[in-house]
């Protein structure tokens, strides 16, 4: 055993909360942080002699989901059941769905791996050639959530049930991923996703993005097909040659004792970040390597993630294995979700921040890391779009490309450097696009310095005046008309004499401290390039 | 289908059902009787009929995501067999 390579299968389970301000079977509200058991009613309570009925808006956004992330749908879909106790489980089952989950067949795109660079950082890629990895998506239900308990240790546990209800889109991924950080980019993928089309917030600290992994490990006996249980791991081809070989032994590789000891799965569960669901997994992934190389077994089982102790343990349930009965909810009818009504969520489905980033590089010329960093916030996005356009409406000559990288720069910068100072979010920010863009045209034509360009921006910042007032306020227009400038010029080079000897005895480093003195006597509005120009044609004149 | 001892008192604790055995005996024979009906029913054949989905047909029936006022705490409490502060008190169930 001890040459044998493995092969890490996870497959994630995602439970996000679906954006509505009803819960899913009742009109409780869905707010959060409301004082305890205030959201509750008859049917969430579970109370006898109620019946559920479905929120339209839950399940046109569970289709939106499905359809963001290519699923089928099916029509008819319906509820079933899940039977099981827990004291936050009013009624003792939790409705959700079983044999005909609303959406199925998926696929979500992340990355191909292949494009990380040496160095370890990764680049993604969105060229054609390194076209992006897809992991499959199984199938995504419809479920109610249930409520939080709070354990104390005085032998008791209490119980808010205003959770009881909400609605939960369960987004169950193929085992298709092979490594702690491919689990991470597909978990970034799906978040941004859901959050680009307003499903949900996924806000984890709010219980409104939950995460559960399952991983198995596999033994791969052929050397130069390894892959290495370590993070940045990977290069496509060989993970993709070692699925093939591992799936056709799936079941068939059996140690000493003749037991077959593959794809034993285990599931972690506590897992409240991304951090730490790449964590989890590669301790998990370490722990089961280690178990088959000494030739034990891994359990099936339910593993808790601690993050304290940085290891997952098993999870002590009282229950043996969970046998949860399934069977068709008698009080809710099948939902029919017919082609008009998928055609018109499908419509309300923008560009998806991956088709942007692809798009942005193309049309505004700019390159794909600054594609990156703006598309990663749809409200940045929109502001950058807002301000190439208010850019080029004025200048009818410039092409539509132009002005992207410039802008582009700004709201990396300065605009990034603020909003992150001020912790304020994109869609706080008071300065309007097109009065950002009469900056950049200051800045990017060179009439204003670089410094200038920032003070103006701090002014229009704190005065809410727009930028051609604060510079012509200021007097900060850049001299770049030649003859002006040569007076400067002229002055400073007749002050300096000692410089412009050395200058001409070979000391170029001086001409620096020319440039200095030049900008100085014009109050710093002189285009340094002009400056260095005309210092240059004069002390080779003389 | 063999209804045995074992099997009933597994459903009993998935029900969580505290059964008697004079209890437990007289559910088998109910048990048996009900599989057996099932297993008449399965000599039917459907070969060309679609499963029913639901007893009701109509399909649809929902309501636009509004919000309705809910319950005040201490109403959704009333039949609490214990409380504390607002929250349902139960047993801890977890080590
Ligand atoms: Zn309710």
């Amino acid at each position: 055993m001890d040459n044998m390579d493995y092969k890490i299968t996870i497959g994630l389970e995602v439970h996000t909360q679906l954006k509505t301000s009803s819960k899913l079977f009742c009109g409780c509200s869905t707010n959060f942080g409301a004082s305890p058991n205030s959201q509750t009613c008859p049917v969430c309570l579970g109370l006898p002699g109620v019946l559920p009925v479905v929120n339209r808006k839950a399940v046109a956004l569970a289709v939106k989901a499905a359809l963001a992330l290519n699923c089928k749908i099916n029509s008819p879909t319906k509820f079933d059941r899940k039977n099981y106790f827990y004291p936050d489980l009013p009624k003792n089952y939790q409705i959700s769905q079983y044999d005909l989950p609303l959406a199925k067949e998926g696929y979500l795109e992340i990355p191909n791996p292949k494009s990380r660079s040496p160095n370890g950082t990764e680049t993604p890629s969105y060229d054609g050639a390194q076209s992006p990895r897809r992991i499959g998506i199984t199938r995504a239900h419809l479920e109610e959530d249930a409520g939080k308990s709070m354990h104390s240790d005085a032998g008791y546990s209490l119980v808010d049930l205003n959770r009881t209800g909400v609605p939960l889109l369960e987004i169950v991924s193929e085992p298709d991923i092979n490594s702690p950080d491919q689990a991470h980019q597909y978990l970034t993928a799906l978040k941004e996703l859901l959050i680009y089309l307003e499903i949900s917030d996924c806000d984890m600290e709010k219980g409104s993005l939950r995460v559960d992994a399952n991983i198995s490990i596999s033994p791969v006996s052929d050397v130069s097909l390894r892959e290495v249980p370590r993070r940045a791991s990977g290069d496509d081809e060989v993970i993709s040659k070692s699925n093939e070989i591992a799936s056709s032994r799936q079941g068939g590789i059996r140690n000493d004792s003749g037991e077959t000891k593959l794809g034993v799965k285990t599931e972690i569960k506590n897992l409240n970040s991304f951090k730490f669901v790449a964590k989890a997994l590669e301790f998990e992934a370490n722990r089961q390597i280690e178990l088959l190389k000494s030739g034990k077994e891994v359990v099936q089982e339910t593993r808790l993630w601690d993050e304290d102790k940085q290891e997952t343990r098993p999870l002590r349930s009282k229950e043996d294995v969970q046998d949860y009965r399934y069977f068709p909810e008698p009080d809710l009818e099948p939902l029919v979700i017919n082609e008009g009504w998928i055609g018109q969520i499908r419509k309300t489905i923008p560009e998806l921040p991956a088709a942007r980033r692809v798009r942005f590089v193309n049309q505004y010329g700019i390159p794909e890391y600054d594609a990156d960093v703006l598309t990663a916030d749809k409200e940045l996005a929109n502001y950058f779009e807002e301000c190439v356009k208010s850019y080029n409406s004025t200048q009818r000559e410039r092409s539509p490309a132009s002005g992207g990288k410039a802008i582009s720069n700004w709201l990396m910068s300065e605009v990034a450097k603020y909003l992150n100072e001020q912790k304020m979010e994109m869609k706080d920010f008071k300065i309007k696009p097109q009065e950002l863009v009469e900056l950049v045209k200051f800045s990017a034509a060179r009439q204003i310095t670089s410094t200038a360009a920032k003070e103006v921006f701090g002014e229009m910042l704190k005065s809410g005046k727009s930028a051609t007032a604060i510079v012509s306020e200021k007097g900060l227009l850049q001299v770049s008309d030649q003859g002006e400038i040569e007076v400067f010029v002229k002055e400073a080079l007749k002050s300096n004499p000692q410089m412009a000897a050395d200058y001409k005895a070979g000391k170029t480093v001086v001409l620096q401290a020319l440039v200095g003195q030049v900008m100085r006597l014009s109050k710093g509005k002189s285009n340094p390039e002009i400056v260095r120009t005309l210092l240059q044609k004069h002390l080779s004149e003389k | 289908m063999e209804i045995d001892d074992k099997l009933i008192s597994h459903l009993a604790y998935l029900a969580r059902l505290k059964l008697t055995d004079k209890e437990g005996q007289s559910l088998k024979g109910n048990l048996k009787e009900i599989i057996d009906y099932v297993e008449e029913l399965k000599k039917v054949d459907v070969a060309n009929i679609e499963p029913l989905v639901h007893t009701v047909e109509q399909t649809n029936v929902w309501r636009e995501d509004e919000t309705k006022p809910s319950l005040p705490a201490d109403k959704a409490l009333q039949n609490a067999p214990a409380k504390q502060a607002n929250f349902f008190k139960v047993p801890k169930v977890i080590e």
